[in-house]
């Protein structure tokens, strides 16, 4: 065997087993999936082959149209203030000197309570009669909203909850921030440049790769945001009330159709409808970001 | 002046961040009367829904699980991964680049798109309600943490490599006698990140597991909630005793492998 020949045998021997599950878990399931998704199927009885009658009733289903907005809704909400806030507090951190490292666990910690825990905490913390953050709205005069049952303002409590979990993004930031080089700031400076106008001409431009990162993946996972809304308000609470409408996102429906009525077929035609809004959105953003990201040393 | 501003508003982000923490264990140690009424400290002191919530579920075999799942999640995870990174960056063959592009385009795609498919096929590998399936992919590795440790591997000095290829050395020998020890520091983010990831997770085990013997940790806390929270029996001292039993290990773990988490979340800004 050639030395080239006896290399590419241990290279596919290593990469094997991603191949394999790739087969299994990936590319298979796709094709499984965009058949399924033309087909009735039960679990019970064979599937039927129905053509796009699946697409057809998603695309008339009030659930469909009412989840897909407010998972919409909440992604429009969540993923600027995320950002804003991740920015604020990376700036923050950078001038904390010492303390960086207290500040920064600080932040952190929220990424690791689990979901549920989170969810458990933040239907008492964001209650409207004695919730925390109520009262601490009270002490400035604010009298604040119902969180949890208002329907219009469950999404907006939501996002104020996931705020609680930015450090991760925050800590992303910081290590962008610091790579930013001083002698721009320096020169900015010299020219008299104010600090929003340092922030909008050095900051910003230094940091766009990143942001640019951050905006396209916190997209995608807040379109398919699930855990703690699922937690709050689905599950084995007895009515399908109007807190649940108000919550109801676009895989929490998935979910349901899949594994409460075991709609197969249709949840699967559902899954391909959602990447297909992904698909777009993030095409949108792709084609934006070349007009506004800057990459350090690369071509623009 | 600025000075004082930026420590001011530091002060305001931590207490923010800090308070909700110190509220949970604080709630969570207030006798029924008093858990809604956010003073700091609790009075009456009742330690006792410790030991209800305890006693009325199962927390323990929930911890096992979690830890057992969890460990099995991560160690598939790292060793799978791991191979498949030495693999991307050690040897030269055709179809590679091609290949890496596929791994990379697997990331961007929707969990939501293969969860009927993948759950169908353990189904009908009479798994579909066993805690298999809520580690066992993992044994084939993740891109995520494919791309991470192809990146560390690429970054050790490839003339050590080479000298040992000439020595002799077969490509099994290279990788868990020179490249594994020297990648350490990664395969500790990408064992962190997946022991996290498993810790948290609450949507494949309301998929996969049934039976509230087989529950993880969330799984069993999302059953407490249902039980003792709302549209239950209104119990919400258990509810939080139990919410801060679930998120004690992962604050300890995190506070013991800080440098790690952070790396592991810088090094995912994809560059």
């Amino acid at each position: 065997m050639t030395v080239s020949a006896r290399e590419a045998r241990a290279g596919w021997l290593f990469l094997s087993p991603w191949v394999v599950g790739f087969l299994a878990f990936t590319a298979g399931p796709m094709l499984f999936s965009l058949w399924l998704s033309l087909t009735h199927y039960d679990m019970l009885k064979p599937p039927t082959v129905v053509g796009l009658e699946n697409y057809r009733e998603a695309l008339s289903d009030e659930r469909v149209g009412t989840a897909l907005y407010n998972t919409v809704f909440y992604t429009a909400l969540h993923v600027p203030s995320q950002i804003v806030l991740a920015l604020g507090l990376a700036s923050l951190l950078r001038r904390a000197g010492r303390a960086g490292g207290f500040f920064r666990t600080l932040l952190y910690l929220p990424v690791m309570t689990p979901p549920v825990a989170l969810a458990a905490m933040f239907l008492l913390l964001l209650n409207g009669q004695n919730g925390a953050v109520n009262e601490f709205l009270g002490w400035f005069g604010f009298q604040g909203p119902n969180w949890t049952t208002d329907p219009v303002w469950i999404k907006p409590g939501l996002v104020v909850m996931s705020l609680w979990t930015v450090g991760s993004t925050a800590v992303l930031y910081l290590a962008a921030l610091t790579r930013v080089p001083l002698e721009r700031y320096e020169a900015a400076q010299l020219d008299g440049a104010s600090p929003w106008r340092q922030f909008w001409h050095v900051t910003l431009p230094g940091i766009s790769g990143t942001v640019y990162f951050t905006v396209v993946v916190n997209t995608i996972a807040s379109l398919q945001v699930f855990t703690e809304a699922y937690a709050m308000f689905f599950g084995a609470r007895a009515k399908a009330s109007a807190e649940g409408d108000a919550a109801l996102f676009y895989v929490i429906h998935l979910f349901q159709e899949a594994f409460g009525s075991l709609r197969m077929g249709y949840a699967s035609a559902l899954a391909w409808l959602l990447f297909a809004v992904i698909a777009v959105i993030t095409v949108v953003q792709v084609r934006l970001s070349r007009r506004y990201v800057h990459y350090e040393g690369e071509r623009s | 002046m600025k000075r004082v501003a930026a420590w001011a508003a530091l002060v305001v982000v931590a207490v923010a961040f800090a308070y909700p923490f110190w509220w949970l264990v604080s709630a969570s140690l207030k006798d029924r009367a008093h858990v809604f009424d956010n003073a700091l400290l609790p009075r009456p002191f009742s330690p006792g829904n410790y030991v209800e919530v305890w006693q009325a579920v199962p927390l323990l075999t929930w911890i096992g699980n979690s830890v057992a799942v969890g460990l099995a999640a991560a160690g598939a995870a790292t060793a799978a991964s791991a191979l498949v990174a030495f693999g991307f960056a050690m040897f030269r063959f055709p179809g590679r680049g091609v290949l890496f592009g596929v791994v990379l385009a697997t990331m961007m795609l929707p969990a939501a798109v293969t969860m009927v498919p993948v759950y169908l096929e353990w189904h009908a590998l009479g798994l579909a309600t066993t805690q298999v399936p809520l580690w066992a992919q993992n044994l084939f590795g993740s891109a995520f943490y494919i791309f991470l440790l192809r990146q560390f591997f690429l970054g050790l000095p490839r003339e050590v490599f080479d000298a040992a290829k000439v020595d002799g050395a077969s490509s099994w020998r290279l990788f868990t006698s020179m490249a594994l020890p020297l990648a350490r520091p990664g395969l500790i983010v990408v064992f962190v990140f997946e022991l996290k990831a498993a810790w948290t997770d609450l949507i494949k085990p309301l998929i996969y597991l049934r039976e509230p013997e087989l529950y993880t940790l969330p799984r069993g806390l999302k059953a407490v909630l249902d039980r003792f929270g709302e549209g239950g029996e209104q119990q919400w001292e258990l509810v939080l005793a139990a919410s801060a039993i679930a998120t004690v290990p992962m604050v300890l773990l995190f506070l013991v492998a800080q440098r790690h988490f952070v790396r592991g979340t810088v090094t995912q800004h994809v560059e």
